[in-house]
């Protein structure tokens, strides 16, 4: 189990920045496709959107790379292994 | 002796914790389902404008401010402790609640009217960011190790029973009022906001009773309580990554399966279906009613089976019936499946009526009601607008409504010469004789049609069945999930650490299932299926929970941490 952690940990890592330009792209497709009278809402709703999952993918990235690394091959069982 | 009186104490602090929990989601929604009556009130008629301050409000209030207010919220709730911090959250959100219905309408006060009610609906954000951490931490902080599962799940009913106290308000106020009476500056729409005033004084009364967290007091009197929460909890790797965890292993699906069944079903039945606006919302209700208990009952189990495979199994049924249940949605309710009752004396055809568009005088809207009984009961109404280009703006002075009497020529191209009744908005009728030479230069090539279902009591029930089935899948994943965070996280940092990515996972992924869902089905629309595919928004949803299903059979322990004092 814990080398299909770390196999699916590189498949995080690479679907993280897909992800991110997915919604670049249909950001641009919408916003550049909007009529004068949505284009502000629609940028609007995009810009929020991507500001919110930007940091989202980023972190999917980082679990993709602490899967990776091993770092979920054991839980923690108590707060003290919490502890770095 | 000690046992009963555990029992007792632990009943109250479930009963003051919940009813504060369901105040603050009973405000949240009620906006979400006055939205229509809050854009036309607060707005600017200027269509785009109303649409980017409604962008902000929806959007920014529940995708930014509410992950933002878990993270304000979650550092307080662990720097100063549970009790206080949740009781603030609770004046936050019952204060500008309350508050949003004594604004005046942008008709009274301008723009002033859409600046105050956006920032009241982002403290409303702010406010629920910080609640359910909080009262899920409470509980769970006072719940015996074995029995977890089943007290937090009491917090989880909240979320639901406060959908149901809404839904159940709003209908209540309107079926007494009236549409127009409900829909006026100062109506009915507000009273559900001034109901929340009564509702919240009563919970902070229960709530100033409470004593605080036992553990969350103990870490306190040893001075062991966190120094910087954010940073314990987000900057230490060993923490950080439990965090990732909980939000990519079990919230973000727990999210989308939560409102794919509560809210995009409503939606879905409203919009898609059109199923009339009580209708639909009355068969909500009876669904949330039979689901609730199982929120309990699924926390109950989890305390004996462990909680991941409860959850794991409600993304599961989603993902494979979705699809199925949304098609037969959709079967149930077309008219191509109904045998049409071929007693004409049984089809009302209500008259034609027509209306002069105020902005602009040169165009008639001809508006045709036309019923269609069914064999079984069923009742669907359609409403066709068409609107004609007229040669010169028709006068009508204060007057709306025209009722016409020679309806057999409002179709045509040509010149005509009708006999109109003038009706003033409020029904008056100005001039009953008064004749129009209208020049209609042509027609707008697409009528709107409006359609309107009553179903039958059998698809009734059954729609109230798979709606229910749906909920149930809400409570399997959603009934263990607050125990289950809990159990993730140390007490020191637990407000702050399970608050994120509830908020994320609720907010963000769950928040976007219908915004994400109609983008999804504009893709498949194309010039042989202008409509597209109505099922396609459903991809979202089983998308994110099949990942989310995914991570956490692979990553997930099923063990149930019985120690959550460290």
């Amino acid at each position: 189990m814990n080398n299909i952690k770390k196999m699916l940990g590189l498949v995080w890592m690479a679907a993280a920045p897909i992800l991110i330009w997915f919604l670049a792209s249909q950001a641009m497709q919408k916003i550049s496709n909007a009529t004068e009278a949505t284009k502000a809402n629609v940028m609007l709703q995009w810009v929020i959107i991507l500001s919110i999952f930007a940091p989202i993918c980023f972190g999917f990235f980082i679990f993709g790379y602490y899967g990776f690394k091993g770092e979920y091959d054991h839980l923690p069982e108590s707060s003290a292994e919490l502890d770095d | 002796m000690s046992q009963a009186k555990d029992s007792s104490k632990i009943a109250f602090v479930i009963g003051a914790s919940s009813v504060g929990t369901l105040i603050e989601w009973y405000d949240f929604y009620i906006f979400g389902m006055l939205a229509t009556i809050i854009s036309q009130q607060f707005f600017p008629a200027d269509a785009g404008t109303a649409a980017l301050l409604s962008t902000l409000a929806i959007f920014a209030a529940g995708f930014i401010v509410r992950p933002f207010g878990a993270l304000v919220f979650g550092r307080l709730g662990d720097l100063i402790g549970r009790k206080y911090t949740f009781l603030l959250t609770l004046l936050i959100m019952g204060g500008s609640t309350f508050a949003i219905g004594l604004v005046p309408g942008y008709a009274s006060i301008g723009w002033a009217a859409p600046i105050i009610v956006l920032v009241l609906r982002l403290l409303q954000g702010l406010a629920l960011g910080g609640e359910y951490g909080g009262a899920a931490t409470y509980v769970a902080e006072h719940a015996p190790a074995d029995r977890r599962g089943f007290w937090t799940s009491w917090i989880q009913t909240t979320a639901t029973l406060g959908l149901f106290l809404a839904l159940g308000i709003i209908i209540l106020i309107r079926s007494n009022q009236g549409v127009e009476k409900f829909s006026a500056e100062w109506g009915g729409w507000r009273y559900p906001f001034w109901i929340s005033l009564l509702l919240v004084i009563v919970s902070i009364l229960i709530r100033m009773k409470m004593s605080e967290s036992p553990m969350f007091s103990k870490l306190k009197a040893e001075g062991k309580t966190s120094v910087n929460p954010l940073k314990e909890s987000f900057g230490r790797k060993a923490n950080f990554k439990m965090v990732l965890l909980a939000l990519f292993g079990a919230v973000m699906g727990q999210g989308v399966i939560w409102y794919t069944g509560q809210f995009y079903a409503q939606s879905f039945i409203e919009t898609v279906c059109k199923v009339d606006f009580i209708q639909s919302r009355n068969l909500m209700l009876w669904a949330i009613l039979f689901a609730t208990p199982f929120f309990v009952i699924f926390g109950y189990l989890s305390d004996r089976i462990g909680r991941k495979w409860i959850m794991m199994a409600g993304m599961l049924a989603g993902i494979l019936t979705y699809r199925p249940i949304y098609q037969h949605f959709l079967d149930v309710t077309s008219a191509n499946n109904r045998v049409e009752k071929i007693d004409l004396a049984n089809t009302v055809t209500a008259p034609l009526m027509a209306s002069i568009d105020h902005k602009d005088n040169t165009k008639l809207y001809i508006i045709h009601h036309y019923d269609t009984a069914y064999t079984d009961g069923a009742h669907f109404r359609y409403t066709k607008t068409d609107t004609l280009h007229i040669a010169a703006a028709y006068a009508v002075g204060d007057a709306g409504v025209i009722s016409f009497t020679q309806v057999n020529k409002l179709d045509s191209t040509k010149t005509d010469t009708i006999i109109a009744k003038v009706k003033a908005p409020n029904g008056t009728i100005v001039d009953e004789t008064k004749s129009a030479n209208i020049v209609v230069i042509n027609k707008s090539v697409k009528p709107s049609v409006v359609i309107e279902k009553t179903l039958d009591n059998d698809t009734y029930w059954n729609l109230i069945w798979l709606v229910f089935v749906q909920i149930l899948y809400v409570t399997m994943v959603y009934g263990p999930i607050a125990a289950f965070l809990v159990e993730m996280f140390p007490t020191k940092i637990r407000y702050t650490s399970m608050s994120l990515p509830y908020h994320i996972g609720n907010g963000v992924f769950g928040g976007l299932v219908p915004f994400l869902g109609t983008l999804i089905v504009e893709f498949t629309k194309n010039a042989d299926n202008p409509a597209g595919d109505p099922l396609a928004g459903l991809w979202y949803p089983i998308g994110v929970a099949s990942i989310c299903l995914f991570i956490g059979v692979v990553y997930l322990t099923n063990k149930v941490d019985k120690n959550v004092m460290d």
